[in-house]
């Protein structure tokens, strides 16, 4: 068996900035542990520009970004082991994981999650039909396209209005594909506004919002989808049926943290984030596992998962050197049009940035986060999507540390 | 005339109004721009309404290396309308591993002041 203060689940954006802020805050007894080859996540895949405008100040793409931060582990000589998937973690942070060497345990101070996310499939939406091959998810699309050199249709529907999803409907009408149209089942986008222009209206893509897929034909290779128009609860309207010739239907339905072993560890998760309750330092409720990045909520950005391990890191290094964190034992909750507010305890004795998500689409609201009777803070909005995650920090000199915080959206 | 912008320049996405006349020399006037949150927000509207320019990502085939592509992009924004013509460019492209991410495989793309760089690293297989 092996020791490590430190054990990162995970070698993607959150892992990798997580390991560098540890590394330059004296903990250098580290290991990442990453399944896939190399390092970089997803990031590898996502050859598009327009990351690290938040974090860097200019516009890359996603291999140039996650190389900045692998170079910083390389500089650092930070320990990694690729190809090498964890099984299991341990309420007692034992870390097993399975690799090219067999069969590996490490003991670890703290576990750090940072698993990202996996994308909603054809079986989570239960879409009726035959199972040909062509339908296929947004990441795994661009896998086929961006990693292995393999075009995977000629004319494409695409289900979902998920950023991947439009950024792969234009990644297909450059390549040749013909795209069709790109169909979501919600009143709204659930992408980015800046996504919808230069990636479906660059191209003259249609949107149909309010519409879904209702069948899929074809007995080897996928014949046509039959789209139907939905109701204000998303069940499909009789009779607005419409069926569309295609070779590849693509999802872009959603994304899920990946949070077995989270489970396995027995921390809890929030119903809404689908990802661990977690406190002002991105610690679960298990002491000594902490998690960031899209592992614990679906991010915009990269920039901002990125952001979030480095302030994970901060707690996990005290953590390391003192054993414990303090207790953290107010609740924030999301109120009126909030989804989702993180983290979602705090100790009211320090700084902390406010995470959330508005459930609906609002137009000159004002976002409140309260305490009792004691607005702890109030901002005017133009806009708020739920496409686009808010941030705020929120000062100490505020807050009490009795009484629960409740973030709400008005107008 | 009046049209409204989502700003592509950062992820806020910005709705912006413009109100602009077009002379019938094809010059333009524009008389105000709103909305923006930033200055790079009016000067994506000037652009997109005198000549809408893109910047674009793709990948490149590479022989004799770790995998067969290499991801590449402009550094710089070329007119929308030329996209498919850097498509074209890029699809004709053949490179020996290795490459180095950051080296200018094409420079002034078609005569315009951007170059294509390769955006990772390809090691010999």
């Amino acid at each position: 068996m092996k020791y490590a203060d430190v054990v990162i689940v995970g070698g993607g954006p959150a892992g990798l900035a997580a390991a560098v802020r540890l590394y330059d805050m004296g903990i250098r007894d580290i290991l990442i542990l990453e399944r896939e080859h190399s390092l970089g996540g997803i990031l590898r895949q996502c050859i598009h520009d327009g990351f690290g405008l938040t974090r860097f100040g200019v516009s890359l793409s996603g291999p140039e970004y996650a190389s900045r931060f692998i170079g910083e582990v390389e500089k650092r000589q930070i320990p990694y082991i690729t190809d090498t998937t964890v099984i299991e973690i341990t309420r007692d942070k034992l870390v097993t994981a399975a690799g090219e060497a067999g069969l590996l345990q490490v003991q670890a101070k703290a576990v750090i999650l940072t698993m990202g996310c996996r994308e909603r499939t054809r079986g989570a939406l239960a879409i009726p039909g035959t199972r040909p091959a062509g339908v296929m998810t947004a990441g795994v699309a661009q896998a086929y396209i961006n990693l292995q050199n393999r075009m995977i249709g000629k004319e494409v529907v695409i289900l979902g209005s998920g950023d991947i999803g439009m950024i792969m409907a234009r990644r297909l009408t450059l390549e040749g594909a013909h795209v069709i149209a790109v169909f979501e089942v919600m009143p709204v986008a659930s992408g980015l506004p800046r996504n919808i222009e230069q990636c479906l209206n660059d191209y003259g893509i249609p949107l149909y919002l309010s519409h879904t897929v209702t069948d899929i034909k074809g007995t080897d290779r996928l014949e046509s989808v039959t789209i139907s128009q939905v109701d204000d609860h998303m069940q499909p309207i009789p009779g607005t049926e419409k069926e569309y010739a295609c070779d590849t239907l693509i999802l872009s339905v959603g994304l899920i943290p990946e949070n077995e072993l989270t489970l396995g560890a027995g921390a809890s998760l929030d119903d809404h984030t689908k990802g661990a309750l977690v406190d002002e330092f991105y610690q679960s409720d298990i002491p000594g596992i902490f998690a960031a990045g899209n592992v614990l909520h679906v991010h915009d950005l990269v920039d901002f998962v990125s952001m979030e391990a480095e302030a994970l890191a901060e707690g996990a290094a005290a953590y390391v050197r003192e054993g414990s964190l303090p207790e953290c034992l107010v609740s924030v909750t999301a109120g009126d049009n909030v989804g989702h507010a993180l983290p979602q305890k705090v100790s009211g004795e320090r700084d902390f940035l406010l995470s959330l998500r508005p459930r609906r689409p609002m137009q000159d609201v004002r976002l409140k986060v309260s305490q009792g009777e004691n607005i702890i803070l109030e901002r005017k909005m133009k806009k708020v999507l739920p496409a686009e995650m808010i941030q705020l920090k929120i000062r100490k000199e505020k807050l009490s540390r009795e009484g629960s915080i409740t973030v709400s959206i008005s107008q | 005339m009046q049209r409204e912008f989502t700003c592509i320049v950062c992820p806020n996405g910005c709705r912006i109004t413009a109100d602009y006349e077009k002379k019938e020399d094809g010059s333009l006037i524009i008389r105000s721009v709103e909305g923006q949150t930033c200055r790079r927000g009016e000067e994506y509207v000037r652009q997109e309404l005198t000549d809408p320019r893109r910047t674009i990502a793709s990948s490149a085939a590479v022989k004799g290396g770790e995998m067969p592509l290499c991801s590449v992009r402009l550094t710089a924004p070329v007119p929308k309308k030329e996209i498919f013509r850097v498509m074209e460019a890029i699809r004709e492209i053949t490179m020996e591993a290795p490459v180095e991410e950051g080296t200018v495989i094409l420079s002034n793309v078609l005569g315009y002041d951007a170059d294509l760089i390769a955006t990772r690293t390809v090691h010999k297989a």
